[in-house]
């Protein structure tokens, strides 16, 4: 049980870490919300003076964050599908009794652990490369023109890299959660005469709901924030053709010094991560319940 | 009762198993192989599989162009000195709600989950002016520092989960028997914590290694870790694919091993035990 000591020593013990990120949490917060209201270019020192909402008026009304805001739904979207549908299945397919399982397992998992830029970049150059890359290569054996993939496709290439890099993850999440399925009321639902896809439908998905859920809020999270796939890959062009989010506030700060602009577009990004943030909060929350 | 499996039904999923998991597994094991290559090899039409002649000699260029030891010590401070700076302040945060539960523990738990939802870029700006009049910028210090607190409330949520398995009876049991307080946590608390605290630096170490936005931002020349190193390959002169191959197969490999080891934690460290 615990005591009135316990208790203060248990404060104690939390004080150091909430004091820490309540500290990294508000101090930066505090300040780019003040930048935000205010004319501030590291090029133009001194010249910094209070102008309201004039930064939220630039940013929200470039034709580059509409851009970027629909290439950020559509990267997270895109990616958010294919990992989804690809780990289903692939899932399923590891779920099957087979030779080699562990290997095969391991195989699988290992995109997660390469670091965004090596991914990207072997990517890039030793597979969509359109004169030196592997699928240059195969298109010359049968006799098509390569294809430029980040000239013609730029967004569509860093879906496909992101989603190389994901498809462990939500593979793995729905791995676990399919292992944690009664195979019982698999076998008496064939019993009942219930067909593979029924039961795939009817006893499988609805299994699968939450870690689904669970796959799509976590991996929502870090895809609002994919940054260094389009530093090393396209610098976010031709044009804003690859801009999402995070890199035209990157590009705003840092490549064009404007911290009053940049700081705008912050608060606009910390927003639309929030809305997502309170869905996330209310699925891990129930689950503390249980 | 585990069903009988047929033996063709087996085979012909092992077959389509192994087929997806190569594919999968494609592009890693195509950059370990070409980090053997001539840089002429590298590029042959048609593409060379194991028919080439290997050689050592990009491990070494690599080195010797950028020095690549360096990048990889600042790799390893950073990750494993932030990992450690985490425990330091997230074992008795951790112990503390699992062990001595208040009425708003729950409460500070989200609450420090939420503080992992802001989006980086949200406070690159002041982050980057305060490492800037704090000489902070380009040092291992001041990345040891970021990658601490983004990796703060994981490292507690993960403790937290694991902490919460361990029965209270086992405590009952200790303390009946006549165990001190120093005892009960030396002999009983500790040895049951161990695993979990185990896994947790494995994946944090893990998640700083890879982590690709502040390093990136905040380091130049003198601390950059790995992942900033093989950015600098995105600007190449002449040809490159093998040396960039090398340096890549040196960045991912620690990684990878650890990485396989840990798998299982993974789910339950990046979900935040909401699967396991």
């Amino acid at each position: 049980m615990a005591t009135k000591h316990s208790r203060a020593a248990a404060r104690l013990m939390i004080s150091p870490a909430v004091l820490l990120l309540l500290g990294w949490m508000i101090v930066p917060l505090a300040m780019t919300l003040y930048f935000s209201f205010q004319r501030y270019n590291l090029l133009m020192p001194g010249m910094e003076e209070w102008i309201g909402l004039a930064n939220y008026q630039y940013f929200l009304t470039d034709p580059a964050f509409f851009d970027a805001l629909i290439n950020t739904l559509l990267l997270v979207g895109g990616v958010l599908v294919i990992t989804i549908i690809g780990g289903i299945f692939l899932a399923l397919l590891l779920d099957q009794p087979f030779f080699g399982q562990g290997v095969v397992r391991i195989l699988v998992i290992a995109p997660f652990f390469v670091m965004p830029t090596v991914s990207s970049l072997v990517w890039k150059n030793m597979f969509l490369n359109p004169v030196n890359g592997l699928f240059a290569h195969a298109a010359k054996a049968l006799g098509l023109q390569p294809y430029d993939f980040f000239a013609q496709a730029p967004l569509a290439s860093i879906i496909g890299i992101v989603s190389w890099q994901w498809l462990p993850f939500a593979t793995l999440i729905l791995l676990t959660a399919l292992q944690s399925l009664d195979q019982e009321q698999l076998e008496a639902a064939e019993m009942d005469g219930a067909g593979p896809l029924s039961r795939f439908f009817y006893i499988m998905v609805p299994h699968l709901a939450r870690a689904i859920t669970v796959v799509i809020l976590i991996q929502t999270i870090f895809l609002l924030s994919v940054f260094a796939e389009i530093l090393v890959t396209t610098n976010g062009g031709p044009g804003t053709s690859s801009t999402n989010l995070t890199y035209l506030i990157y590009a705003q700060s840092l490549l064009q010094f404007d911290v009053g602009g940049g700081s705008a577009g912050g608060v606009v990004a910390i927003v639309l991560a929030n809305i997502v943030a309170i869905f996330l909060m209310r699925m891990i929350g129930k689950n503390l319940e249980a | 009762m585990a069903r009988q499996v047929k033996t063709s039904r087996k085979i012909a999923f092992t077959v389509i198993a192994w087929g997806v998991g190569l594919a999968i597994f494609f592009p890693i094991l195509w950059t370990f192989l070409t980090s053997f290559k001539t840089e002429a090899d590298a590029i042959a039409d048609p593409p060379l599989f194991l028919n080439f002649h290997w050689t050592l000699e990009n491990y070494t260029a690599v080195q010797e162009r950028s020095d690549y030891f360096s990048h990889f010590m600042n790799s390893v401070i950073i990750s494993v000195g932030s990992t450690l700076a985490g425990l330091v302040i997230a074992v008795p945060a951790a112990w503390a709600m699992a062990f001595v539960p208040g009425k708003r523990t729950k409460d500070v738990l989200m609450w420090m989950l939420s503080t992992k939802m802001l989006p980086p870029v949200g406070v690159l700006v002041p982050l980057y002016l305060l490492f800037r009049d704090a000489g902070l910028l380009d040092t291992r210090i001041g990345l040891v520092i970021v990658l601490t607190l983004i990796n703060l409330p994981i490292i507690i949520w993960m403790l937290y989960t694991y902490f919460r398995e361990i029965p209270g009876e086992i405590l009952e049991a200790a303390r009946m028997d006549g165990a001190s307080l120093k005892a009960e946590i030396l002999y009983v608390l500790t040895p049951m914590a161990v695993p979990g605290i185990a896994s947790t630096l494995l994946l944090n170490i893990i998640l700083a290694w890879n982590e690709a936005f502040w390093t990136l931002n905040l380091t130049a020349a003198n601390a950059a870790p790995l992942t900033a190193f093989i950015a600098s390959y995105s600007s190449p002169e002449g040809l490159f694919y093998a040396k960039l191959s090398a340096a890549s197969t040196m960045a991912i490999a620690p990684i990878l091993i650890m990485g396989w080891f840990s798998q299982k934690q993974l789910v339950r460290g990046l979900t935040f035990g909401a699967v396991k």
